[in-house]
């Protein structure tokens, strides 16, 4: 390989916060004009291996060079890599809502003529733009009024528009369904036509060996190996082997469900849209849920699954106009998520960073703080407890901290997950929503999360599993209700269903589901 | 690794662990830290003046309802919101309780309690435009503002009115004489000298708590250190506060403070409603979806404020014999600075009120010291902002570098002379990217 091949080259990097080593002495080598994935276990040391290449943690807070087009590069900050096209698109996108797509294009970078923005040309190059990324949307659209998807594809148009070299994707198709993702995963592969490497950080394998030209593991923040997909025959199998240092027999832990009466049951659930009065955001749904049970429900992105969740908790989502819930053969009445958590149910939402967590906390407030009365004398909370208490959940869930007193805001990913996920077991539901619980989890962790789940429903209680991963829904839950557009369109038991049959239930109105 | 950073920061650190891990505590050691060093400058500045009895005992009575105000608003200032009408709920107030007493005859104690009412009612009211109504409280505070100093002046017809005696003892009264005479206040070295039990105390019982958490507590010689300087500190404030001119000692509003401080630093830190105050500052939706009733917070919280406000109000009219017009003006400038300079956020979720209390007393100090030495308000006013800002500047740098606070600044140096000389900028050779290389694995 001659050196004219190779745009970037990170060597021997070594990043340490307070307590926590977190790269030590990574290197990669990204060539010209290829996708390079990197794969690796929550806390891996991934994103902030991309943090230091886009100068999130400039020059000096890290050790080791990087090397960009033959220079070693020190970056000072996000806007000097950017000028020299290395741009990264976080997970948590950063577009500003109540601009339109045009005006987050220019964001920053704006095009003046006379001192003055000139939004002829910028609407004009927007227009070029959003062609490239395959987005048909009139640029003056809101942000806040187009999905995640097509979000997504804007922060590649910025991208495009810095005329990039490098783009950097931390698990960029983490919160998209499947079409919007293989989508961008084409467009990503366009892009590599055109000679802009891309560096990929994704969970999700099956996507990885697509379109991956070579995948550098990194295993507790030392790389452990860079493959060649073509020529080394990578397959899932071999990336999670590097991953997590053994093969995984398989994705789901086994289960032999134990299916009692129905304990729950939503009837003819109908909730408004908070802003606009016309909108339905579910509409009539029934279904209902049984002891031991795991209930699956299936649903593209917008079709009211996460609405549905949300206005069942508490009312916290939306203007509830009618419907009924029934638990353990009574109707109950929740008027506040409060109501919700004492009538035994919890609900871990799919935004860990806005609904989940208070990034200010450190780990142990945040694992009580759903259910503090359990560790409170009176008004007053016990420290030692909370402490005993999330050291147990950081054991049994394997949080990867330096201690449950670091915060929550310094955990990878991952590993804030797992810490949303202990916080709602400990208020020991009875029925447990769980809305997208693996996203931006590794196999290792997932299949951790898995047995968690199971293990939840092994102890007779109920839990709602939401999420966009079919093999997913397929592999754990006993049955699978299928919502479109605010209304639930069928019931399908695990026995027969399959991708199709949940895909055409998913994407049309087709009969009214009958309980069974 | 853990041992390797904290063998980095060295004796700083072990200094640092004196007072307590996590970054709030290291925050306060450093706001801590600050005070003391103004302390002893004006000590210097004034040959003696500051630390002399009859100076502390002034101070003291002098600034205690800006600290009580301090502690509302620190908590205001968490649950992310702010409070400007401090300053003429307490004038409010004061004129209430004035009036009641001269024109209705109300007996102090009794008029004291119409005072908290008062306050409560106040709290409501605008707790309830906050909470319930959803209108921000910078400007149902800002109308609050206008609203309590024109009450106060149609009631007292914009004159002041004096207070009876037997009130009065709440801002101007001290600790009585009891026992035998020693020369010294009895009361407060006994004070002085519960003080030192309970610090020995909760000394004991925090590396207690920290050996059960895991946490490893500082060394035994750091606590002893730490101990045996605190207790000397408050031996020698009582020996000081008992020594003043006969008839005074520890003042009345100085130990309403204290046990205020008490209180509230329990409840915002060991309590359920504490945290649900952090959680809603802290980011509002997650509290709410995790059960907290984010309006009662915010209710609570406002109300409270004015309760407290009602109490700064009449201390301030006990200490000043009359309730006038123009009291309690630009009070809520200073306590939302002494909180600020405590360390808590702008954007809340963060703050303390033992933090808001010594940032308090550095304000306090400062303006103190400066009239000690004669200087006019005009540029004390002007110091006043730039200590404002310099701290909070200091502050939000620190937080950005992830180093916390003033004492965050001193160990900078060290830290980065540590890490290995800069790379020079253009490596002549860059040599085959294949050296480099990590030794791949191959799969077979
Ligand atoms: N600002 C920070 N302060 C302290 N520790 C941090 C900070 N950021 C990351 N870490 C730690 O560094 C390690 C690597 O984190 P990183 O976010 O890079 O993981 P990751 O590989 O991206 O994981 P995930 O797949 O879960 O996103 C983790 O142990 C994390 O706790
Ligand atoms: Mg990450």
């Amino acid at each position: 390989m001659s050196p004219d091949h190779v745009i970037l080259e990170m060597r021997s990097i070594t990043k340490e916060f307070p307590g926590v080593k977190a790269l030590s002495d990574v290197s990669i080598t990204v060539k010209r004009g290829e996708i390079h994935a990197i794969c690796g276990e929550n806390g891996a040391g991934k994103s902030t291996l991309m943090k230091v290449l886009s100068g999130v943690y400039p020059a000096g807070t890290y050790t080791g060079d990087i090397i960009y087009q033959g220079q070693n590069v020190h970056f000072k900050d996000i806007r000097s890599s950017e000028e020299a096209g290395i741009v990264i698109i976080h997970q948590e996108l950063a577009l500003i809502p109540e601009l339109s797509i045009t005006e987050n294009i220019f964001l920053g970078n704006e095009p003046t003529k006379w001192g003055a923005i000139d939004w002829i040309t910028a609407k004009k190059t927007a227009l070029e733009l959003l062609a490239r990324v395959g987005l048909r949307d009139n640029p003056d659209t809101l942000i806040k009024n187009i999905g995640v998807g097509k979000q997504q594809l804007v922060e590649i148009a910025k991208a495009l528009n810095k005329s990039v070299k490098v783009l950097i994707l931390d698990e960029p198709t983490a919160a998209l369904n499947e079409s919007d993702s293989m989508h961008l995963l084409d467009l990503i592969r366009g892009l590599k036509g055109k000679g802009i490497s891309s560096i990929m950080i994704s969970h999700k394998l099956n996507e990885i060996e697509q379109v991956a030209d070579s995948i550098t593991i990194i295993r507790d923040g030392k790389t452990i190996e860079t493959l060649d997909v073509v020529a080394d025959g990578v397959n899932e199998d071999r990336i999670i082997r590097g991953m997590v240092g053994r093969s995984l027999e398989s994705r789901f832990p086994d289960r032999t469900p134990h299916i009692g009466e129905v304990f729950f049951e939503v009837r003819d659930w109908t909730v408004q849209h908070p802003q606009i009065a016309e909108r339905m955001v579910v509409k009539r749904s029934s279904l209902n849920v049984r002891k031991g049970e795991i209930v699956g429900i299936a649903g593209l992105m917008g079709a009211g699954r996460t609405e549905l969740a949300m206005s069942i908790f508490g009312r916290s989502y939306g203007n509830f106009i009618s419907g009924h819930l029934y638990k353990d053969g009574k109707e109950i009445v929740l008027r506040s998520v409060a109501d919700a958590i004492d009538h035994g149910l919890a609900y871990v939402s799919e935004d860990r960073k806005a609904l989940g967590l208070n990034l200010l906390d450190d780990v142990k407030r945040s694992v009580v703080s759903a259910k503090l009365s359990k560790i409170s004398s009176g008004p007053v909370v016990n420290d030692s407890k909370e402490f005993g208490i999330a050291e147990e959940y950081r054991k049994s869930l394997r949080i990867k901290t330096p201690s449950v007193n670091a915060g929550v805001s310094k955990l990878s990913g991952g590993n804030q997950q797992k810490v949303v996920l202990a916080k709602w077991m400990f208020t020991d539901p009875d029925l447990l929503i769980l809305d997208e619980p693996t996203r931006g989890i590794d196999v290792g962790a997932k299949y951790e999360i898995y047995g968690i789940i199971q293990q939840l429903a092994e102890q007779g209680k109920g839990v709602i599993l939401i999420s966009s991963e079919l093999p997913e829904l397929l592999g754990l839950a006993d049955r699978i209700y299928t919502v479109f557009e605010g209304a639930i369109t069928d019931c399908i038991p695990a026995e027969s269903a399959d991708p199709e049959t949940l895909m055409k239930s998913m994407t049309s109105a087709r009969k009214k589901v009958q309980s069974i | 690794m853990s041992e390797n950073t904290s063998t980095r920061t060295g004796a700083l650190g072990d200094l640092k662990k004196m007072f307590g891990s996590g970054s709030s505590n290291l925050r306060q050691f450093g706001i801590l830290f600050s005070l003391i060093a103004i302390i002893l400058l004006f000590q210097y500045l004034t040959d003696g003046l500051t630390l002399s009895s009859g100076n502390l005992i002034n101070l003291v009575s002098q600034y205690s309802y800006i600290l009580i105000l301090a502690i509302g608003m620190v908590m205001v200032i968490i649950a992310g919101h702010i409070d400007l009408s401090v300053g003429s709920v307490a004038a409010f107030v004061g004129i209430v309780v004035a009036t009641a007493m001269r024109d209705w005859n109300f007996p102090w104690p009794l008029a004291i309690l119409l005072g908290l009412v008062v306050g409560m009612l106040i709290g409501a009211w605008q707790g309830a435009w906050v909470a319930y109504v959803g209108v921000p409280a910078f400007i149902v505070t800002l109308a609050g503002m206008l609203i309590f100093r024109g009450g106060n002046q149609v009631i007292g017809n914009a004159n002041t009115v004096p207070v009876p005696d037997g009130f009065t003892i709440i801002g101007s009264g001290y600790l009585p004489e009891v026992g035998p005479n020693t020369g010294f206040n009895n009361l407060t070295l006994l004070l002085g000298l519960i003080i030192v039990l309970a610090v020995v105390a909760s000394e004991w019982r925090a590396r207690r708590v920290q050996k059960i958490m895991g946490s490893t507590p500082a060394p035994l010689w750091a606590s002893i250190v730490k101990v045996v300087l605190l207790c000397a500190v408050i031996v020698y404030a009582s020996v000081l506060f008992a020594g003043g001119r006969v008839g005074t000692s520890f003042p009345v509003s100085g130990i309403i403070l204290g046990v205020l401080v008490l209180f509230y630093a329990f409840v915002t830190r060991n309590t359920i409603f504490g945290r649900h105050v952090y959680a809603v500052g802290g980011n509002k939706l997650a509290a709410e979806l995790s059960g907290v009733k984010s309006r009662r917070v915010n209710f609570l919280v406002m109300m409270n404020m004015s309760i407290l406000a009602a109490l700064a109000g009449m201390i301030f009219v006990a200490r000043s014999v009359a309730s006038g017009p123009q009291d309690g003006l630009s009070w809520e400038l200073d306590a939302i600075a002494a909180v600020f300079i405590g360390g808590a956020a702008v954007s809340g979720g963060i703050g303390t009120v033992v933090g808001s209390i010594i940032g308090g007393l550095v304000m306090a100090v400062l303006n103190n010291g400066l009239q000690l030495l004669g200087v006019g308000s005009d540029w004390v006013q002007i110091i006043k902002g730039m200590v404002l800002l310099v701290a909070v500047g200091v502050d939000v740098w620190n937080k950005s570098q992830g180093r916390p606070s003033i004492i965050g600044l001193l160990t900078r140096k060290k830290k980065t002379t540590e890490f290995p000389a800069e790379p020079p900028l253009v490596v002549p050779d860059t040599g085959t990217p294949e050296s480099a290389r990590p030794p791949a694995t191959r799969p077979n």
